[in-house]
């Protein structure tokens, strides 16, 4: 099952890497493609953290998740590097659970 | 860089300020590298090795093994993308799910592809494995570049370096995880949505953006309770693409519902 996903999501990610040198310019060339894989980062990244931060199965529940991930979007906005934004996170989420 | 490029940028620790524009006047292309090249390319797979570490750690808290973390670094090689994967799996998302959400971040890779294509100038079976190095940092550092001899060779160092570093790194922090033992009780399970939000944030340029993301943050919400796991991200990502082509050519999207554009 997990090996499905890897294998399927690796070959779905090496034919858009292919399709670029591939396909007619006039396909990736145009606006609304060229809109849409700008955007498609954003939204789904954007979708990650949300359900990743209060989602649990199909319930929404503020835990010391939405702690941690706070603490990592102020370290980002601060301008933190990547390894310090992940430390900071999971550094206050373990904090909050020990002392609630 | 064009706002495309430069947008797409996800996985990067922002490669492109690492490279001194003027370097790639000096050609030399018969006789090796240019100047500067290796070296650039070097500095950057070994930042993005400092970052494989994080996700091979985190690949092994949502419950893959080691084996399938640098599978994935191997097969898949595009970050974002993977750490999206192990996201969804992690949140119990299906096996579908998680893979076509991984494909969805990808795109863009297509799009550096496309744009390379006339610069790389590769045929048969070399243009199977460029098409695997296409990453942000690889077309980042190649894109750059004024000459087509030092694009090509800052398109293969790079791509050659980041994967060594990235797979490496991703097999110790795979290994170093597996030693740590509950994940919870270290905050592990809070690294990927961190992770993601590190990923964003140089993304957002102008309010445009900032709603988009929060609009397309409450749809996921919305969408939380009414579909099974995995779903309601890639839910998000089908609604972005349908707005995104149906809307007509070079307007700005409203940002009514601000799911999509």
């Amino acid at each position: 099952m997990t090996w499905l996903a890897v294998l399927l999501g690796a070959l779905g990610c090496y034919l858009c890497k292919l399709a670029g040198g591939l396909l007619p310019e006039s396909v990736l060339a145009s606006p609304r493609v060229q809109r849409v894989t700008g955007a498609l980062p954003v939204v789904l990244l954007a979708a990650l953290v949300a359900t990743q931060t209060v989602g649990d199965g199909r319930a929404l529940v503020l835990d010391p998740r939405v702690a941690g991930v706070g603490a990592g979007l102020v370290a980002a906005l601060l301008r933190a590097p990547f390894l310090l934004v992940v430390a900071v996170a999971a550094g206050t989420a373990a904090l909050v659970r020990l002392l609630v | 860089m064009t706002d495309e490029q430069t947008r797409g940028a996800v996985g990067a620790p922002e490669p492109a300020d690492g490279v001194p524009r003027g370097a790639g006047t000096a050609t030399g292309e018969a006789a090796g590298p240019p100047r500067g090249v290796v070296r650039d390319a070097l500095g950057v797979g070994l930042a993005t090795g400092a970052y494989g570490v994080s996700f091979g750690a985190l690949a092994v808290a949502a419950g893959l093994s080691a084996g399938q973390a640098v599978a994935l670094s191997a097969l898949m090689f595009t970050g974002a993308s993977q750490f999206a994967l192990v996201g969804v799996l992690g949140a119990g998302g299906s096996a579908l799910g998680a893979a076509a959400t991984a494909t969805l971040l990808g795109t863009r890779n297509g799009l550096y592809g496309l744009r390379l294509a006339s610069l790389l100038r590769v045929r048969g079976p070399l243009r199977l494995l460029a098409a695997h190095l296409t990453i942000d940092e690889s077309a980042a550092m190649a894109l750059g570049r004024r000459d087509p001899g030092t694009a090509r060779w800052a398109f293969w160092a790079t791509g050659v370096a980041v994967f060594t570093f990235w797979n490496a790194a991703t097999l110790a922090g795979a290994l170093g995880a597996d030693a740590l033992g509950d994940p919870t009780a270290l905050g592990l399970d809070v690294a990927a949505p961190a992770a993601f939000v590190a990923l964003l944030l140089p993304l957002l340029r102008g309010r445009g953006d900032v709603g988009l993301a929060l609009g397309a943050g409450a749809l996921a919400l919305v969408l939380t309770p009414l579909l099974p796991g995995g779903l309601p991200v890639l839910g998000v990502g089908a609604v972005a693409l349908v707005v995104g082509l149906c809307l007509p050519g070079r307007r700005r999207p409203p940002r009514s519902e601000g799911s999509a554009r």
